[in-house]
């Protein structure tokens, strides 16, 4: 086993992750605020991909500068399905709550499908992957830059996150009615507007993890399928409703699925099975997730 | 839940007429695609109805049937394949090895709670999908084409012996229709013995039910057991009907999601749920995807999504409800011109309230 090889791997492994960590705070968030898994996640990152397509084939832009817009649309969107749906159905049985975002999933899938075709696109020429050549040296590894600049925002953007639920007085109020809608209500805060944000907030997640991936990823109609299937491991594997959870479970999920072929020499086929296969195993060890409260 | 509401004694006339009605269908209905749309029915109820037992009955939500629809599809075409047993074998066999393996899984996954234990489920359906699309033995993402049976002018022939039906596919239906019959009594039996008892228990709550001293685990267990094989049932006669299987069409997310939908959208935790959710639901998404999908488009997924999103939306307690709905209004209207019968009404109306 040569190690700068199993560097490589764990160095590819850690960025991947950063993008399923953005992904999965998205659904944690919502978790976490109202106990309600949406099914239609990896529709709103495949919206956020087409949006940073067209951003560049009908306008011009970059996905870097359209960034701001689409994560823009994705927190409408966010709000916009919970005014629409969420809001009527935060006390029907889960079942229906699952079937509800599964129901909106397959239906934003077939209009992409039907508006935009289902080829296979991708951005063209995106800024990122023209940058020093779309890679850089460190050491003996090498990096692509669009990879490592997207686990750069999502850095950023945990620590915005963070700052933003633990010191501001709205994040405050969020957590305040993830721990206690009635008494939060009491308190004078609007629990109603404060779902709302949260859908918000985590379709922007989405939204800008689905900007950056546009810049080193084919866009179509079901490419949202395999990451939301990761997305809900990783929620699952960091506990449900947790943010610190959903970035340590990312970066797992993203080393586990790299390194493991490279360190066991299986077939790069088998590594979404190893991947699931993780996630039981330490959920049987921990029933409520690396994070969870319960 | 509701389910008992069908119990009562004069509920044998819509069954005998419906059981009538589905038999004489293939002899009035003479058209492939009703036909093909009527097996399909019959299938999904039966899949549906052995989701039910563990998530309806249960309570324990499962988005991973499809592995056990798809091992009784690869067991019997394996036996077929490499040793010409017949699937009539290897349907009990590809449900015994169903039972076991969802025992032998769930025991650990049924410490899970809520939406861990159904992210548990898809994850296992998954990698199930991984192993079988990467096993050379069962040929891997090609797939297995079981061979036609021939007669002896070598054209492809009907065999009861080996399930097959080349020249007129109405046998398959009847096959379909004996085992959703077989799948419809098998969930009665359960919802009244002792063990459906103990299951509701289990699902309205676990930690009562245990202090009450249910053995929680050794029924959830059985649940899955019977929902595994009534599933791996309805896998090999999937594959005997199509004669081709593939890992993707067998055990793949949106088949799980599917059989769990069917039975949602009828009613959890009912007998007639999961049929209701299969008449409506199947024929529709037949019917949208001829209709609508032929020129590539994909209109027929907005429809689809679209209804379900309906559903779940304003009728979260699935069709059913909707037909006990009705019934309460009719009864809570007819005592009020019947003055001996005026105290009845309220205590009709109650027991929904709470579901």
């Amino acid at each position: 086993m040569d190690g700068d090889v199993l560097l490589q791997a764990i160095a590819s492994g850690l960025l991947i992750g950063m993008v399923y960590a953005l992904i999965s705070v998205g659904l944690t968030l919502i978790f976490g605020l109202m106990e309600i898994v949406n099914f239609a996640h990896g529709e709103f990152l495949m919206l956020a991909m087409y949006a940073a397509f067209f951003g560049r084939s009908l306008v011009g832009l970059d996905p870097m500068l359209s960034l701001p817009a689409t994560v823009g649309l994705l927190f409408l969107l966010g709000v916009l399905t919970y005014r629409g749906i969420i809001s009527r159905i935060l006390h029907a049985p889960m079942l229906a709550q699952i079937f509800a975002t599964f129901g909106l999933g397959l239906f934003l899938r077939g209009l992409a499908q039907f508006f935009w075709s289902p080829d296979f696109r991708s951005v063209e020429a995106p800024f990122l992957a023209g940058l020093s050549g779309g890679g850089v040296e460190v050491g003996s590894v090498s990096l692509g830059v669009p990879q490592s600049a997207a686990a750069l925002l999502a850095g950023l953007a945990f620590l915005a996150l963070y700052l933003f639920i633990d010191r501001s007085r709205t994040g405050l109020a969020l957590q305040a009615v993830a721990e206690d809608r009635a008494t939060a209500t009491l308190m004078g805060i609007n629990s109603d507007r404060m779902f709302a944000l949260g859908w918000g907030l985590g379709a922007a997640c989405v939204g800008l993890a689905g900007a950056v991936l546009a810049t080193f990823y084919y866009i179509y109609p079901s490419v949202g399928v395999v990451f939301a299937l990761i997305a809900y491991i990783t929620v699952a594997l960091g506990g449900f409703g947790s943010v610190p959870g959903a970035l340590v479970a990312g970066l797992l999920v993203g080393l586990v699925e790299v390194v493991s072929p490279t360190l066991f020499g299986f077939s790069p086929a088998y590594k979404y099975a190893v991947v699931f296969g993780f996630y039981l195993a330490v959920v049987l060890v921990r029933p409520q997730g690396l994070f969870g409260r319960f | 839940m509701t389910g008992f509401a069908r119990s009562r004694p004069g509920g044998w006339l819509p069954v005998a007429a419906t059981l009538s009605a589905l038999v004489v269908f293939p002899l009035v209905v003479d058209d492939g695609s009703w036909l093909n749309t009527a097996v399909l029915v019959l299938l999904y109820a039966g899949l549906a109805q052995a989701w039910n037992i563990l998530g309806g009955f249960a309570g324990q939500i499962s988005l991973g049937n499809a592995a056990f629809f798809g091992i009784g599809a690869y067991t019997s075409t394996v036996l077929l394949d490499r040793w010409n047993v017949s699937p009539w074998l290897g349907m009990p066999i590809g449900a015994v090895i169903a039972a076991g393996f969802a025992v032998a899984v769930f025991f650990p996954f049924f410490r899970l709670g809520g939406h861990y234990f159904a992210i548990a489920t898809i994850a296992l359906a998954e990698i199930l999908l991984i192993l079988f699309t990467n096993w050379a033995f069962v040929r891997g993402a090609r797939g297995m084409t079981i061979p036609f049976v021939r007669g002896p002018d070598r054209r492809p022939t009907d065999s009861w012996a080996f399930l097959q039906f080349n020249e007129s596919r109405v046998p398959y239906y009847y096959v379909v229709l004996g085992l959703a019959v077989l799948a419809v009594a098998i969930a009665i039996a359960v919802e009244r013995s002792k063990l459906g008892y103990y299951l509701r228990a289990i699902k309205n709550d676990q930690q009562a039910a245990r202090s009450l001293g249910v053995p929680v685990l050794r029924y959830k267990l059985i649940a899955v057991a019977i929902s595994a094989a009534v599933s791996a049932v309805f896998g090999t006669f999937y594959a005997q009907y199509l004669l081709f299987i593939d890992p993707e069409t067998t055990m793949r997310l949106e088949l799980s999601v599917l059989i769990a939908l069917v039975a949602i959208l009828g009613g959890v935790g009912t007998v007639v749920g999961p049929l209701l959710g299969a008449l409506v639901l199947i024929p529709l998404s037949e019917v949208t995807r001829s209709q609508l999908a032929g020129s590539g488009n994909t209109l027929d997924l907005v429809l689809y999504g679209g209804l379900i999103m309906l559903i779940a939306v304003f009728q979260p307690n699935g069709l059913v409800a909707v037909g006990d709905r009705v019934r309460r209004r009719r009864r809570a209207v007819r005592p009020a011109g019947d003055g001996a019968e005026r105290g009845d009404a309220p205590l009709v109306g109650a027991p929904g309230a709470g579901d």
